[in-house]
Formats: C-alpha cells, structure tokens, sequence
C-alpha cells in the first residue's frame, strides 16, 4: 500500500529523517510511534504531499507521488490540529469538502454519532477544541477510502467521544482498510493497533507487533516497553 | 482552482475588512463627487488615492489573508487538489474581492453622477483598470512574501516594507540618480527605471491622460515617442500584464516547493 | 465760401465720378478675356466682376481704384511664377476670388495678394491656397481684412511665409479670417493699431499670431489651436489681449502665448487649454492678468527672466501640471484672489477666501526646470512629500510667492 524508501527531510539546520524506509501493508492499522521531534507528522505529510522530501521515493498505491494529486483522493487525512477557516460555519464547511472531493459522503450519521447537530451552524471560531476535533472526525471519516492518516486522533476528545472514535476506526479495519495513526496515548494505541512503527533519529527503529516490541525490551507493560527503548537509545547515544 | 477562487472569495466577502473597504471608496466617491461637484479634481484626487492607497491594501489584505487562511490552506492541501490551484485560486479570491470594492465602491457615485454622459469616462475607466492591476500585483507580491516567510511578523514587515518601498523610496532613489546624472541623457533610463516600479508605471499611465501637456514639453526624442504616441499605452500596459504574470507565476513555483 | 464751393465742386466730381463708374465682365467667353486686360481697360473706381473660370495669370498690378469681385469663387492659379496682385492703389477692394499656386521664393517673399503703400483697401472672401505668403500688407494704412480663408501647407519653416503679414501698417482691422498651414497665421510687425478680432488660426508651423515692434495693438475672440505656439507678443507696448482661446499648443517650445520684452499690456478673459505652457514670461512688467482661465495645461504660468509689478487677479488655475513655475527666488509680481484647484485650505469664515494662502510654485518645477526628465516622477507620493515640506518652510521658491486670498470658487 505504502513504500517508502530511503527517504531524507531537513528542515533548515534539523535532519528530521535520513534514509527511512517503511513499507506497510494492506490491511490493518499501524501505529505510528516515536518521541517528539521524531519526525512522525513529517512522514505522514510527505506522503500526504503536504513536505516535499529532499531525497527518496514514495509510492502510494504502487505510484510514486511525486507532483501527483490524484491519489489523495483515496486518502483520508485527519490532520494533529484542528484549525479551520473561522468565517466559515460547520454545515458550510462540510459541504465544501464535499464539493472538492466529488465523492460520495455519509456525514449525516457521523453528525448523529458525535452530536453536532446543534453545532451545524456555528461558525467554526466558536466552537470548543473537542468540538472542533468532532467536526474534524466527521471530515475525515465521512468519505469511504481505501487508506486512512490520523494524526493524533484522540485529542480533547471526551471519553465517550473516544470510544465511538475507536469503535470507528474498528469498523474500518473490518472493512480491510489501511490505517495510519499516531498518539500519544499509548492506551489508546495498544487498543487499536495491530503494528506498530517506531520512529527514532530519522530512521525507522523497530517495526512490528506490540508482542513483538515487549519481548524485545523485555517488558510486561506496553507503555514501558516505548519508555524502555526512549532510555535505551539515550544510554547508547550516552555511551 | 475555480472552487477555491469561489469559497476565498466567499469567505472574504463575508469578512468586515471587504465592507469597510467597500464603504471607504464609496464614501470617498461621494464625497469628491457630491461635495465638490468638480468630475476632473475628482479624477486627480482619486488617482493619487488609488496610486498609493490600493498597492497598501493590496499588500497588507493579502499577507493577512494568507496567513489567516493557514489552517485553510492546509485543510486544502490534504484534499485531492493540485497545490498550484490551492495558491492559484486563494490569491485570485483576494484579488477578485478587493477588485470588486474597488470597482464598485468607486463606480456607483460616479454611476450616480452620470459619468457616463460626461467625458471623463475615459479617465475613470483607465483609474479602475490601474487600480485592478495594482490589486492584482501587489496581492501576488504579498502572497510571494507571504510564502517566503513563516513567521507571521516577519512576512507583515517585509510586505509593508516592500510597499514603503516601491511607493516612497524607490521613486526618492530615482530623483536622486536623476539629479545626479544629469548632465547624461537620461531619458531612456528614466523610462526604464518607471518601467521596472508598478506603482510608477501605473502612475504614467495615468499621466498620459491627465498630464499629456506637461509631458510634452520634454525635448527627447525617446520621451516624445514614448508620450506623443500610443506606444506609451500599449508599453505600459504590457508591462502591467508582466508585473502581474510573474509574481504569479513565482508564486505557483514557490508554493510546489513548500512544505507545509 | 470760396473753400465751400471748391468742396461741393469736389463732392459733385467725386459723385459723378462714382455714378458713372461702370462694371467690366471678365470670362472666357467675354469680350474680357483676362484680369489684366480688365484692369488695364477699367477706370477708376470701376468694377471688375471676374466670373467663374481659371485665369492663369500672376503679377497682376492693380493701380487705380477699382473693385475685384469674384462672381462664384474664379480661379487665379499663378503657376508657382511669383506674385499674383500687387495693390498700389488707395480704395482698392478685392472680394470672392480663389487664388492659388503662389510663387516661392528665398528672396522675395511672393504674396497671394500684396498691398503697397495703399490706404482704404478691403480684401475679404478670399480663398488661398498653395500660397507662399498670403496676404502682405506693407506700409499701407486704414484697411480691412476681412472673412478670408487661407490653407498653406507649409511642412518647413525656412521656406514657407506667413498668411497674413502687416509691414510698417497702421489703423487695420484682420476679422473673421481662418489661417492655417502657415509659418505665422497672423504676423505684425511694425504695425500699430491694429485690431484682430474673431480670427481662427490653426496648424500653424511656428505661431498664430506674432507681434514684433508692434504697439497700441489689439485682439479679441480669436481662437489659437495647435500651432507651434499660438501667440508670441515680442518687443511691443500697450497690447490688449481680451476673449482668446489658447489651444493644445503642444510641444517642447510650445506655449499658449508667449510674452518677450512686452510691457503695459491686458490680458483679459482668455483661455488656455491644454498647452504645454499656458503663457510664458520674459523680461516683461507691468502686465494685468484678469479673469482668465487656465485648464489642464503642462505650465499654466512659466516665468523667466527679470519680470516687475505683474498682477494676476481673479483667474482661475484648473487642473495644471503646474501652476507656476519660476526660475529665481526673486518676486515682485503680485498674486490675488485667484482660484487654484489644486488649494486644498478651508473656509471657516465663509467669506469665500480661503484662510490660508496658497503658493503656487512647487518644487518640484523647480526640480523640472533644473532636470527635465524627472517630469516622470510628477504626481509621485515622494514629490507630494518634498513638495509638502517645501510649502511649509520654502528653501529653493520665493517665499512671498503666493496668493494671500486664494478663492474657494470659481470666478466668472
């Protein structure tokens, strides 16, 4: 689905990623991990075209995405901050995705889960951070793609918001969709992720099950199995 | 990129800033026109304004515009659609909707007055098309910079700047080099140097209609081609086309290069 | 009673000298064939009814009272051989003839119609073209030119002449003519007196009407479009200047009218539109501006040189480039109670002045005189702010340059 290879991204004097190759999948969803500055966002968004790699390819469905838009057509991006246009109100905003994707939607069901409907003609600077993440869910979510980019799903989310989040995400996977996530919940993504990739110095570190990630740092724990390796990498670099 | 020239320009249309800008032309047409009852100072008045009032505007709506569209902007950018379209149609958006203030806002007390039965139709329409120009460049140079530059105070300075620049400075440059050259023939630099600063060469334009008289008293023979013929239009107007087309067209480049 | 009776026998033989006068036809077909052979058969005081033809004829002197009249506008094609009439005669009238094909020459000015040394004529209904010089009057007194139409072609001014030329002429009326295509559509010299009323001079090569060492001398009505320069007044006294239109004189020398050693003269109610320079001053004093208009000329005033006790009053200032220019910081000419569009003071006692004076003189015409090209940089946000600063505290334009009591109106 996805193949990344030897990819390198500097942003002025800060080498984000050198040399990172990645190649995931289809099916399943995988859980995009590492410390902050790791350069996760970056990836997602050069392979969303949103940063232009200095060096390596990307192929996205077996394309390389190279000045191609097209593909994004097949994607669903759930972007980290949820800022829109603040002249615009919800209803409006809705039915201008739509409008530039010209692709089939079932938003109605999506407002009814999360509850917006009282805020369907809000304007979108008055709406509350979690509220305005719903509005962002619902955007993402409405349309039906083959592959799906969440970064940082799970902010400002109130708890019963977050379970229907992840009983939405299940329900993609079920439909054999491919999704990509990054959290910094690591509740939340030993819930929901089948792989998980681990981003370290620009470089994929490790790469696999949450299993397989335990067993590796000899931990019971999930979340100090990600801390494990954090100490480890700086004793190395340390030592 | 039509979509996004239409939900930019929607988006601005709704904003404040378009009304009180609308409101400040409309005022000042009425005012020059209704107050004064005199079409020709009316015209020179309105020159002046639109010579120095609408590059401002330009600049500093458009640097406002693309830094508030962030978020827009980047909603935009992980939506099947080309990038160049995203800038494209933003940039046309504010152009478009500062045009339509412009236009409108001066047109209708002039449509009010009768301008249309009065003879200095001509002027009027060639004081709008420069404004539409100067919209449409100062606009693109705003969006350049505003590309350019991250850092939202940044972006602001340098746009003011470049404004202070090519309204003020640059024209105090010129007069000095003038000066000071003056025992050379200067009359090829000095069109050369008009050519090269669109608010100068919106400003001739404009003085081949107001100023014909005085500019013909120059004994050159570059400046009397220049000014005792059409050529001086038809230059300046191509000119005004460039000046519109590459920044723009810088603009297309940077924005494929940019990472967001 | 012995003058009275030689009077009345005087008044009796003029009487029946004038009864008898008779009229000859000349045609083709006549028993007249040729103007010439018309004159030289004619008595005084009788009329030669010239009728419609093409009579190649030149150097026609006509050398006793007669009357030339054209029956139809005749033709009289000289041929390019020279002058075609010569008047040396007093009360000679020439009426309705078109002549054309004038001689040039580099040295004798050839004229359609020459007057020498000739009172009382009266030439009017003329129509020349191809003309060198049209019609020349010289040292000839107390006549009339009137209604005529002369259209020259001239393309060089050392070898064209001008339309209508006064030499040493005094006490002449020049009335509703049409000149153009001239060198000077209308030139004195040396000729004082005169009056040129309602005559429209066009497309002349050099001005539209010149005076040189011509005084007492006065104009009116006429109109002045898009010559070289349309008037140049030079070493003359006591001119009046009253309802002319100076027009789109446009050009690096050209002016509405331009003023040379000129002393006590008016000028009243004229308009200069859309000229390079409106009036351009030299070395002339003691001149009256009154109620004239100025209206979007490059100059509407440009001063040079060494002028006194001058007073504008009551004109108004539309829409000039600029307003006033002067090329010292010396003024001793007065300015009052004219109307500049470009005033930009308040009223606040309603009186119609307004409260601040206003001073006409930019630097940035200063800048223009000293560098020509940064003619470029007019209107320009830069010059309004030196100009500005230069209004407030003057440095390089005379500081009591300005007009104390600027009207908030229009005057007239």
């Amino acid at each position: 689905m996805i193949q990344v290879e030897g990819l390198h991204k500097k942003f002025s004097k800060n080498q984000v990623l050198s040399g990172l190759d990645l190649n995931i999948q289809k099916g399943g969803i995988f859980a995009i991990l590492g410390p902050n500055g790791s350069g996760k966002t970056t990836l997602i968004k050069i392979i969303l075209g949103m940063v232009i790699a200095d060096k390596g390819t990307v192929s996205v469905f077996g394309k390389p995405i190279k000045n191609k838009w097209k593909y994004r057509q097949e994607i669903k991006y759930l972007p980290q901050i949820a800022n829109f246009p603040s002249n615009l109100r919800v209803r409006e905003l809705i039915r201008m995705i739509k409008d530039l994707r010209q692709q089939t939607s079932e938003e109605e069901q999506l407002i009814e889960l999360f509850g917006l409907k009282p805020f369907l003609d809000k304007k979108l600077a008055t709406l509350s951070g979690g509220t305005k993440q719903k509005v962002n869910i619902v955007l993402a979510f409405m349309f039906d793609s083959p592959l799906l980019i969440l970064d940082e799903p799970t902010t400002g989310l109130d708890p019963a918001a977050l379970i229907r989040l992840k009983e939405l995400i299940q329900k993609e996977k079920q439909k054999g969709k491919t999704i990509l996530v990054t959290s910094h919940i690591m509740q939340f993504v030993e819930e929901v992720a089948d792989e998980i990739v681990y981003l370290l110095e620009g470089k994929i570190y490790f790469k696999g099950r949450i299993s397989e990630l335990m067993e590796k740092t000899s931990q019971t724990n999930f979340e100090h199995a990600i801390a494990a390796i954090a100490t480890k990498t700086t004793k190395t670099t340390n030592a | 990129m039509l979509k996004i020239l239409k939900y930019s320009f929607y988006d601005l249309m709704r904003s404040r800033w378009s009304y009180v800008y609308f409101l400040f032309y409309l005022a000042l047409g009425f005012v020059l026109l209704f107050l004064n009852n005199d079409v020709s100072k009316a015209v020179i008045t309105l020159m002046n304004v639109i010579i120095v009032l609408v590059p401002l505007i330009g600049t500093i709506f458009g640097v406002m515009y693309y830094y508030d569209s962030k978020e827009f902007t980047e909603l935009l950018l992980a939506q099947p659609i080309k990038r160049s379209s995203i800038f494209l149609g933003q940039y046309l958006g504010v152009a478009c909707s500062l045009t339509l203030s412009l236009v409108l806002g001066l047109g209708i007390p002039f449509l009010l007055y009768g301008l249309f039965r009065s003879d200095v139709i001509f002027d009027f329409s060639l004081l709008l098309v420069t404004g539409t120009f100067l919209t449409l460049i100062f606009t693109a140079i705003a969006f350049n910079i505003a590309i350019s530059n991250e850092n939202k105070i940044k972006g602001f300075g340098y746009a003011v700047l470049a404004w202070l620049f090519l309204a003020v400075v640059y024209d105090g440059l010129f007069l000095m080099s003038l000066i000071v050259f003056e025992e050379y023939p200067l009359d090829s630099f000095s069109l050369t140097a008009t050519m090269l600063n669109p608010i100068d060469l919106s400003r001739t334009l404009i003085l081949l209609k107001l100023d014909i008289s005085a500019l013909l008293g120059y004994t050159g023979a570059v400046f009397k081609e220049f000014f005792g013929t059409n050529s001086g239009l038809i230059i300046s107007i191509v000119m005004l086309f460039l000046w519109t087309v590459l920044p723009t067209w810088r603009l297309v480049y940077k924005s494929k290069r940019k990472d967001f | 009673m012995k003058q009275l009776s030689g009077l009345l026998v005087f008044l009796m033989l003029i009487s029946w000298y004038t009864l008898s006068a008779k009229t000859i036809s000349v045609c083709a077909s006549c028993s007249v064939k040729s103007i010439k052979s018309g004159i030289e058969i004619a008595d005084a005081f009788d009329t030669l009814l010239i009728k419609k033809g093409i009579y190649k004829e030149f150097n026609i002197l006509i050398d006793k009272p007669l009357t030339l009249l054209g029956d139809k506008f005749p033709v009289i094609d000289g041929e390019d051989q020279g002058e075609i009439i010569r008047i040396a005669s007093d009360n000679v009238t020439i009426d309705g003839l078109f002549i054309i094909n004038v001689g040039t020459s580099y040295t004798s000015d050839y004229a359609a119609i020459r007057v020498v040394k000739s009172e009382n004529f009266l030439i009017q209904n003329v129509v020349l073209e191809k003309l060198f010089f049209g019609i020349y009057l010289e040292k000839s007194n107390n006549g009339r030119v009137y209604h005529n139409k002369i259209i020259g072609d001239a393309v060089d001014e050392y070898n064209s002449g001008n339309g209508i030329q006064l030499w040493y002429s005094k006490n002449v009326e020049v009335d509703r003519n049409i000149v153009q295509g001239v060198r000077d559509g209308i030139y004195l010299e040396f000729s004082d007196n005169i009056t040129i009323n309602n005559n429209i001079s066009s497309n002349n090569l050099r001005y539209g009407l010149h005076f040189m060492f011509s005084n007492d001398d006065i104009y009116t009505n006429n109109t002045f479009e898009n010559n070289g320069a349309g008037v140049a007044v030079m070493f003359s006294k006591r001119i009046k200047m009253v309802g002319n239109t100076f027009k789109k004189n446009w050009g690096a020398a050209a002016f509405g009218m331009l003023l040379k050693e000129i002393n006590d003269a008016e000028i009243y109610g004229n308009t200069f539109e859309e000229n390079t320079i409106g009036i351009n001053i030299e070395g002339s004093n003691r001149i009256q501006y009154k109620n004239n208009n100025f209206i979007k000329n490059g100059w509407a005033i440009k001063v040079l040189g060494a002028c006194y006790t001058n007073t504008f009053s009551k004109n108004n200032f539309l829409y000039n480039s600029f307003d006033i220019s002067y090329n010292s910081k010396l003024n001793d000419n007065v300015f009052d109670q004219n109307y500049w569009s470009n005033y930009t003071g308040y009223d606040l006692d309603k009186n119609g002045i307004g409260d601040v004076p206003y001073r006409p003189v930019k630097l940035f015409s200063y800048i223009v005189n000293r560098t020509p090209e940064t003619i470029v940089l007019l209107r320009s946000l830069f010059m309004d702010i030196i100009d500005f600063s230069e209004k407030v505290s003057p440095v390089f334009t005379p500081d009591n340059l300005m007009d104390a009591n600027p009207l908030m109106k229009r005057t007239i």
